[in-house]
């Protein structure tokens, strides 16, 4: 007989692992996504063929910067989030399991952050 | 010995997906494009905030037949993911489970997400008609 905890026991092993965390976050993202979304539809449809400056005069008004950052933070988590899960379905050698999942979480942050800095250019320098 | 009439597992060359199960791959493989489609949203901030020029050319680039054409299916693929992905929050919460709501959520989101995707466009062209000035 153990002394040990049955939480104990489980930690670290088969499903107590952070899945949950993860199964969350995607869930949360996707629900912030939905207005966020439809909100940058909209825009986008109405900016066709905007000229130089009246599409920095939009991403430059704060409203719609701020909007765009929360954009941008949730899609790219969200699509980590989702390309780890296919990866994880389908890829099944541990090495280049590993490789891809590392590449992409690497790409979502650097292209996240590529795109926050943009607006916050437009933002800050007009 | 016989070999007939044994349990066959769904061969996917010869079987014919139903509705659902090709909803259920469509979500990922939109998902997977639409990833894909966020080197063009990072392309297009990141040549607003260099420069006239560098803006130019992503708007060329995106106005162009194939620019449209690789915009209209990343609508379409983010419209459906979008739709579908509401289908499943209904589902992650307990609703919608029988086969029959089911099917019916899965021909409202087809729907939902051609409809959107028009709409999208129409708004877009009108824009583009109107604020030419």
């Amino acid at each position: 007989m153990s002394l040990r905890s049955p939480l104990g026991r489980v930690r670290g092993l088969g499903s107590a692992k952070e899945g949950v965390g993860h199964w969350w976050a995607q869930r949360l993202t996707a629900l912030s996504l939905v207005p966020l979304t439809l909100w940058f539809c909209a825009s986008v449809a109405g900016l066709a063929g905007a000229d130089y400056a009246s599409f920095r005069a939009w991403v430059g008004a704060p409203v719609n910067a701020g909007l765009l950052i929360l954009l941008i933070v949730a899609v790219f988590y969200h699509a980590m989030l989702g390309v780890q899960v296919v990866a994880e379905d389908y890829i099944h050698g541990e090495g280049r399991k590993l490789a891809v999942l590392l590449i992409t979480k690497a790409l979502a942050i650097v292209l996240g952050l590529a795109a926050l800095l943009s607006v916050l250019t437009i933002l800050f320098r007009g | 010995m016989t070999t007939q009439n044994r349990p066959l597992s769904p061969h996917l060359q010869v079987y014919r997906l139903p509705l659902l199960a090709l909803l259920s791959i469509g979500h990922r493989l939109t998902g997977l494009a639409l990833t894909f489609g966020t080197f063009l949203l990072v392309w297009w901030l990141v040549a607003a905030a260099t420069g006239p020029e560098a803006y130019a050319t992503a708007q060329a680039a995106i106005s162009s037949v194939i620019g449209r054409l690789l915009l209209f299916g990343w609508t379409l693929a983010l419209f459906y993911h979008l739709c579908n992905g509401i289908r499943h929050l209904f589902w992650d919460i307990g609703y919608g489970y029988e086969l029959k709501a089911a099917y019916a959520s899965g021909w409202a989101v087809l729907a939902a997400a051609v409809a959107l995707t028009l709409l999208a466009w129409v708004w877009g062209y009108a824009a583009l008609a109107g604020g030419a000035t």
